[in-house]
């Protein structure tokens, strides 16, 4: 039944692709629905494969204990990886970009205003989005003790959005762009990812369906919010009406200052959905995991996920101040950035506190370390943008490397760390290892990194502030001091200094990729020892 | 204590919880969005607005495929630094026919929004092609391959077409004219001129990049910029009605 549904949609989408790479004169248009034709052939024949070998379907469960559909996590976690080290350097190449534009090398494909999305959806969607996914299929599954329904489905969802991954960042280098920030992927791309989303829902809400548990646990409340709230914006933000539909280009509906207004409602709330609510769910079940303590307060997790949830989506037109938006609209995002504090904090503090009674881990475990200091990350990001969202400090951070510093140190230090710290107990869990291979290097890649968060955060304060003043400052007769291009000479020093900031940061990564390579390849097995009481086992 | 209980519900049925989530996760974004679409700041016509010409769009399509939109805002604030460097403050209806917005978020470069008319055709064409060789400077990549790829007109009344689908005004003969206007806006010579500028009165007629052989991604570009907030005139603009 799955089965049949599935193949019958793969076969209809290869032919759907295969008409319109016919017909089309649009290069960018013939090369992706030619490797859609490809991926949906390819997905077809698997199904159709496995279908008259018979393949007998996985149990639900091995003596009494749940069967964990692990296939499709391992599989994304690498994914995570890969797309973590590629989305690092192409952000490295365009901070060098800037410090030393020779490196745009003057052609279409290499120049920074293509490789910029390419970076943050590289960052966001590829790594971000890969990480939420297989923690969030591994923790559902654990938290309701139950294998994920369906063969084909969850397997659609891994390989389905990475797909989305590879149009989206193909089309940016070959031109074809929405220009909507962080929703740059043209009408087709979206189309696709509309689908994939829809069954990841499923697959999520038929886990819980079938849970043992009768609670659903908290990381889940999270997870779910992140996978409705960003269906909700991503089909609000790209609606678009397609020049023709052998065609890439769009035009969006909204126009203007609605657009901008809809826009930054979806543009804000990426990053309080995708980038927190869903890391939050990771917090959620690793620290305490890692910690081997429980959540501190389930009351304050109450609060926390209404207060969340309630309050990011109104903060959007913070981002709007002083232009042609209405000042109430504004106004009213400010404040309720500001009310956001509380309910940031909150989660903050129900993260850290998990750890009481069990900080003295923080100086034997490095990767517990690393969870902890993306939380305090996380509590600076919180604290710093309803700083940035009141009018005054706005009027002068605005369009300055501040805003770009204040991304990095929640992107960098939050959001990257707290999946690393993911990544190094999830990858030994799936793969039946004791521990990852080496502490030491977790040590080295906590260390090298942090130091590279620092440099780059720090470079992107000085110069943020330093143009928004010299852009506002005035001479004794009145005139304006600087010229614009002034400003952008002042830049270079600390453009240079982000840029080995952001050097150290991909090293790191680099020695996370060869470590948990390492875990899978040469880690030392689960079974080879006893558990102690209590001790971190994948088992619930 | 018993308030605390009640929570219950939400995790012990998941679509409860959904539906929970959608209806919190939904008041915001109405309550901000939907007054949009009737205030009068935000709706408001102002004289001299018109829906860009066929060679105009096409160069706004170049500007958003290079992704020159992370680097150049196009929203003046209302700031004495910023009107003084820029000019008069950006009104809502100036992007009311832009599908999507390109107000930006950054200013690695100046801010664009008043860039036209300010430099001449050569100096844009140089600077696009190699911004060193005239602000030595400058940071921004250079575009060279756009003086050598001609414009597609192919389908560009159906890109005209989808703009009027989503609320722009063009009428039949701007849709069914397209191709030949995109040219001829770059071709003073020809005899489509007189027609185009019926059709877009005031609008620019030049050979924007110099090359009178071909109409090139060059043309649309410069065409672009050089029009980029002049066409309302506020030397009769109303300030006072529309103060923010």
């Amino acid at each position: 039944m799955e089965e049949g549904f599935f193949a019958a949609f793969l076969v209809v989408i290869a032919f759907a692709c295969l008409i319109i790479a016919g017909k089309t004169y649009d290069q960018v248009m013939a090369f992706h629905t030619a490797i859609g034709s490809l991926a949906a052939a390819a997905g077809a024949f698997i199904i159709f494969r496995n279908y008259f070998e018979d393949r007998v379907p996985a149990p639900q469960e091995i003596g009494g204990k749940p069967n964990y559909n692990l296939g499709p996590i391992k599989f994304g976690a690498w994914a995570a990886v890969f797309w973590g080290v590629a989305g690092f350097t192409v952000g490295l190449i365009i901070a060098l970009q800037l410090a030393y534009p020779a490196l745009n090398f003057d052609l279409p494909w290499t120049n920074f205003g293509r490789l910029r999305p390419l970076h943050t959806s590289a960052v966001i969607f590829a790594f971000g989005g890969n990480v939420l996914i297989a923690t969030s299929f591994y923790v559902v599954q654990r938290t309701s003790r139950a294998r994920m329904p369906g063969t084909i489905a969850p397997w659609f969802v891994v390989l389905g959005y990475n797909l989305f991954i590879v149009i989206a960042g193909t089309g940016y280098l070959l031109g074809a762009t929405q220009s909507k920030e962080y929703a740059e992927p043209e009408w087709y791309a979206d189309l696709w990812l509309t689908i994939v989303w829809v069954a990841y829902l499923l697959v999520f809400l038929g886990t819980l369906w079938k849970r043992k548990e009768p609670h659903i646990y908290v990381a889940n409340w999270f997870y779910l919010a992140f996978i409705i709230t960003i269906a909700m914006l991503h089909i609000i933000n790209n609606l678009t009406v397609p020049v023709s539909v052998f065609g890439t280009k769009s035009y969006i509906v909204w126009a203007g200052v609605q657009d901008a207004m809809v826009q930054w409602w979806y543009g804000h709330n990426a990053v309080g959905f995708f980038l927190t609510a869903g890391f939050l769910a990771i917090m959620y079940y690793f620290v305490p995991k890692r910690a081997e303590r429980p959540v501190y307060s389930y009351r304050l997790s109450i609060v926390h996920f209404w207060a969340l949830i309630f309050l990011y989506i109104w903060a959007g037109p913070h981002h709007l101040h002083y232009t042609a938006l209405p000042q109430w609209a504004s106004t009213l995002g400010a404040t309720f950035s500001i009310i956001l504090w509380m309910p940031s904090w909150g989660g903050m503090i129900n993260g850290l506190m998990t750890l009481s009674g069990a900080w003295d881990k923080l100086r034997t475990d490095p990767v517990l370390r690393m969870m902890v200091v993306s939380i305090a990350f996380y509590g600076m990001s919180t604290f710093e943008g309803p700083l940035m969202s009141l009018r005054s400090v706005n009027s002068l951070s605005h369009y300055t490397d501040w805003t770009i510093g204040h991304v990095h140190s929640g992107a960098l230090g939050w959001v990257g760390y707290i999946s690393f710290g993911a990544l190094y107990c999830l990858i030994p869990w799936l793969w039946n290892k004791k521990q990852v291979y080496s502490l030491k290097l977790v040590n080295w890649h906590f260390w090298i990194s942090t130091i590279g968060i620092v440099l780059y955060i720090c470079a992107m304060w000085v110069s943020g502030i330093m143009q928004g003043l010299m852009w506002r400052a005035y001479d004794a007769m009145g005139f304006l001091e600087y010229s614009f291009i002034e400003t952008v000479d002042a830049m270079h020093p600390f453009y240079v200094i982000r840029a080995l900031g952001g050097a150290l940061f991909v090293a790191g990564s680099l020695i996370m990729a060869y470590n948990l390579w390492m875990t899978v390849r040469h880690g030392e097995a689960e079974e080879a020892e006893a558990l102690p009481a209590g001790a971190m086992a994948p088992a619930e | 204590m018993s308030l605390w209980n009640k929570h219950e519900i939400f995790e012990k049925h998941s679509l409860i919880l959904v539906i929970g989530i959608l209806i919190v996760v939904s008041i915001g974004g109405l309550v901000e969005i939907a007054p949009l679409f009737y205030l009068k700041s935000t709706i408001e016509k102002v004289e001299g607005m018109r829906p860009y010409t066929p060679l105009e769009l096409a160069g706004r399509n170049i500007y958003i495929r290079e992704g020159c939109y992370l680097c150049h805002s196009q929203m003046v604030r209302p700031m004495r630094d910023e009107l003084e460097r820029y000019g008069h403050f950006s009104l809502a209806a100036e992007s009311m026919y832009d599908h999507p917005f390109q107000w930006g978020s950054k200013r690695t470069g100046p801010d664009l929004a008043r860039v036209g008319g300010k430099y001449s055709d050569e100096w844009h064409r140089d600077h696009l092609a190699d911004p060193r060789s005239v602000v030595p400077e400058s940071i921004m990549p250079g575009y060279p391959f756009l003086l050598e790829a001609k414009v597609e007109t192919r389908g560009i009344g159906d890109h005209l077409k989808a703009n009027r689908a989503v609320g722009v005004p063009y009428d039949d003969a701007q849709v069914s004219e397209a191709a030949s206007d995109m040219i001829a806006q770059a071709s003073p010579d020809s005899a489509a001129v007189d027609a185009f500028l019926e059709r877009y009165p005031n609008a620019i007629v030049r050979d924007f990049d110099g090359d009178p052989s071909k109409v090139t991604e060059m043309d649309a570009l410069v065409a672009y910029l050089q029009m980029l907030g002049t066409l309302v005139d506020f030397s009769i603009y109303d300030n006072k009605a529309n103060l923010r």
